[in-house]
């Protein structure tokens, strides 16, 4: 049995609005394993915002247990959730954040600048090799602008992925793009969760959690279903399937 | 390691909004080059004025009679008659500040050679009179103590009489002019002085031995004044108070109130005219030191709105790991390297435009040390100053927020 990347127990997080007490997430436990492939969904409203700051470490919950690679995060300091963010945690967007005007190498050594233990030569083989894995060894020195979204978002990936964090956390990772190229991504996760990356990714398209191996559904601050997905799809194989694009 | 890269970033962040970084750097420039370059030239002035009045001779003390009432009339000090020789004779021997001394019996006249006349003022002096004026002679040479003590009549000459009165451009040496009629032999021309501070021309001048002008022109035995030089410049109040010790004893006054002399040195005047030069300078140095905080204000501005615009990328940075002191840090030294850099350019405009100054408008510059060093470590804590409160801004943004930021 593989070790659990995330534990989780009863969380609970509130928001104080004036006067109301607005109650995000009810008491939540679940684990996530090493090597596992997780889809959050849930439609607006459910908590998974919540659910997803917590777990990436930006939020802390109001009570309950927050558990990361061993880490009680409950009680950490700002800039001890920093650090955990920035040595655990890959985080993916869904509009990319990447810097403007600035290439793609770069963008993806940012997670390392602050982080002193990395030296500067390190930093950049690590970027290369984060940037080969997405297939993107060709285009170190492009700008966001200069390339497509599927590739700014791989670029983000690759930016998740230069810090060997123990999980992703993707946020609507294919929110932003059309479905062939959200099935590039998924792919590309796919590819990296064979490799044994843990994989936490928040979205509401039900298609997308097709191509994972579990599924936990929020509603309104509970867990609502919590399953194994039997049947994993390929998305190297249902982008095959797509009709051809004309150009 | 972890400065460096943020040195990086922020260097980064500089160079892609180049125009803005210019724009807000033109500020702080301007601000230092115009703090250097108004010091400069109040320095330089008080530096011209003090050399102006140093050339007049720096070190001279004068002692003249001043109004006193005798048996219930107060005279003008002018028409006083109480400075004799014996008062000379005591201040030259026992004053210990002096240097040099002369009696000084001054007279208005005629100059009068052949055809040509013009008027001048005579001063009847000892030879020591040049080494207190720090006047050289152009030609010829200064009468000597046994010409002062036979009364010769011998004299010397400013540039403006000999174009006066030697229109011709001849030799004046050796020639015979007349001054009130009286006959002198010209010895010597004084070298060309031009106008002194007030605006006195210090070549129109007719200079003789003071017996000479005592007995054969005006017919005194008083003098009107005693001239003589202090050691040094730092010994002229010294030598001031020493002088008006040896007066008193001389004229048997017990009450300093009721001196009948008054004794000034230059360093008096000196002092009196840089206060209102240095008065100028601090008022020009105000008005710079504004630009040089509305330059400031400029960085606060510009790192404002580079915090509000990069408010998704601090919420990025945050994410990915960059802790508060992280973010804080990153805008601190963008806006120290912005204000930094513009100080060095505002130095570097600064000096230029003092030798522009200089050069084409005349105006007596001196570039002080102190104001390269003081504009720039002001600028450097405007820098730090403007770009902390921007920065603790954007350090105290919570992630979250920041990367929902539209």
């Amino acid at each position: 049995m593989s070790k659990a990347i995330i534990k989780i127990e009863d969380l609970k997080r509130e928001f104080t609005m004036g006067s109301e007490t607005v109650r995000a997430l009810k008491g939540i436990s679940f684990d996530i394993k090493e090597g596992e492939f997780v889809t959050i969904m849930g439609s607006s409203g459910s908590g998974k915002s919540t659910m997803l700051n917590i777990l990436g470490c930006l939020d802390q919950p109001t009570s309950g247990n927050y558990e990361i690679d061993g880490v009680k995060v409950k009680d950490l300091t700002k800039n001890q959730l920093a650090t955990i963010r920035n040595e655990k945690i890959g985080f993916i967007f869904q509009s990319y954040n990447l810097l403007a005007r600035t290439s793609a190498i770069e963008n993806v050594e940012l997670p390392l600048l602050y982080n002193s233990k990395v030296s500067t030569e390190e930093r950049r083989k690590r970027a290369i090799e984060a940037l080969q894995k997405v297939g993107l060894g060709e285009r170190l020195d492009h700008t966001p602008s200069q390339l497509s979204g599927g590739q700014q978002q791989r670029v983000a990936i690759a930016r998740s992925l230069v810090n060997n964090p123990v999980m992703l956390l993707a946020d609507e990772a294919t929110g932003n793009l059309d479905t062939r190229t959200a099935y590039e991504i998924m792919s590309i996760f796919q590819e990296l969760n064979e490799q044994g990356i843990t994989i936490a990714f928040v979205t509401h398209e039900e298609d997308i959690a097709t191509f994972s191996s579990r599924t936990i559904v929020l509603k309104d601050g509970n867990i609502i279903q919590d399953y194994k997905n039997e049947n994993v799809q390929s998305a190297k194989e249902e982008l095959a399937k797509l009709p051809k694009q004309d150009d | 390691m972890r400065i460096l890269n943020l040195f990086k970033i922020a260097f980064k962040a500089i160079v892609l909004n180049k125009m803005r970084t210019l724009l807000t750097m033109l500020g702080i420039i301007i601000g230092v080059a115009s703090v250097i370059a108004m010091l400069a030239i109040g320095e330089g002035s008080k530096e011209s004025i003090r050399e102006n009045i140093s050339s007049m001779g720096s070190n001279i003390i004068t002692i003249r009679p001043a109004s006193a009432s005798s048996s219930g009339v107060r005279a003008s000090g002018d028409e006083m008659q109480t400075l004799t020789l014996k008062d000379y004779e005591a201040v030259k021997d026992q004053a210990t500040f002096l240097s040099y001394a002369t009696p000084l019996v001054t007279g208005k006249g005629q100059v009068i050679n052949g055809s040509n006349n013009w008027p001048s003022n005579i001063y009847g002096v000892n030879p020591d009179y040049l080494k207190i004026k720090v006047v050289d002679l152009q030609s010829g040479s200064m009468f000597t103590d046994a010409e002062v003590k036979t009364a010769s009549k011998v004299a010397l000459i400013g540039q403006t009489v000999v174009d006066n009165v030697f229109p011709d451009g001849q030799d004046p040496i050796g020639q015979m002019i007349r001054f009130n009629n009286i006959p002198f032999t010209v010895i010597g021309v004084l070298e060309v002085k031009g106008e002194n501070t007030f605006g006195q021309d210090q070549d129109d001048v007719v200079i003789a031995p003071y017996t000479t002008v005592q007995k054969r022109i005006l017919a005194i035995d008083y003098i009107n004044q005693i001239m003589a030089s202090a050691v040094s410049e730092d010994d002229a109040p010294n030598a001031v108070t020493e002088v008006s010790e040896i007066m008193r004893l001389q004229h048997q006054i017990s009450n300093p109130n009721n001196d009948d002399f008054s004794v000034q040195s230059m360093e008096e005047l000196i002092s009196t005219f840089s206060s209102t030069s240095e008065m100028l300078t601090v008022l020009l140095v105000a008005v710079a030191s504004i630009s040089l905080l509305i330059g400031g204000i400029g960085i606060m501005n510009i790192m404002y709105v580079s915090v509000k615009e990069r408010t998704k990328e601090i919420g990025l940075r945050m994410a990915v790991g960059a802790k508060g002191a992280d973010i804080l840090m990153q805008f601190l030294i963008e806006a120290i390297l912005i204000s930094v850099t513009g100080g060095a350019l505002g130095v570097l405009l600064g000096l230029t435009s003092t030798v522009f100054i200089e050069k084409f408008l005349n105006w007596p510059t001196s570039v002080a040390m102190y104001s390269i060093v003081i504009s720039f470590a002001v600028c450097a804590i405007t820098g730090i100053f403007f770009g902390w409160y921007p920065a603790r801004k954007a350090s105290a943004l919570d992630p979250i927020t920041a990367l929902r930021y539209e």
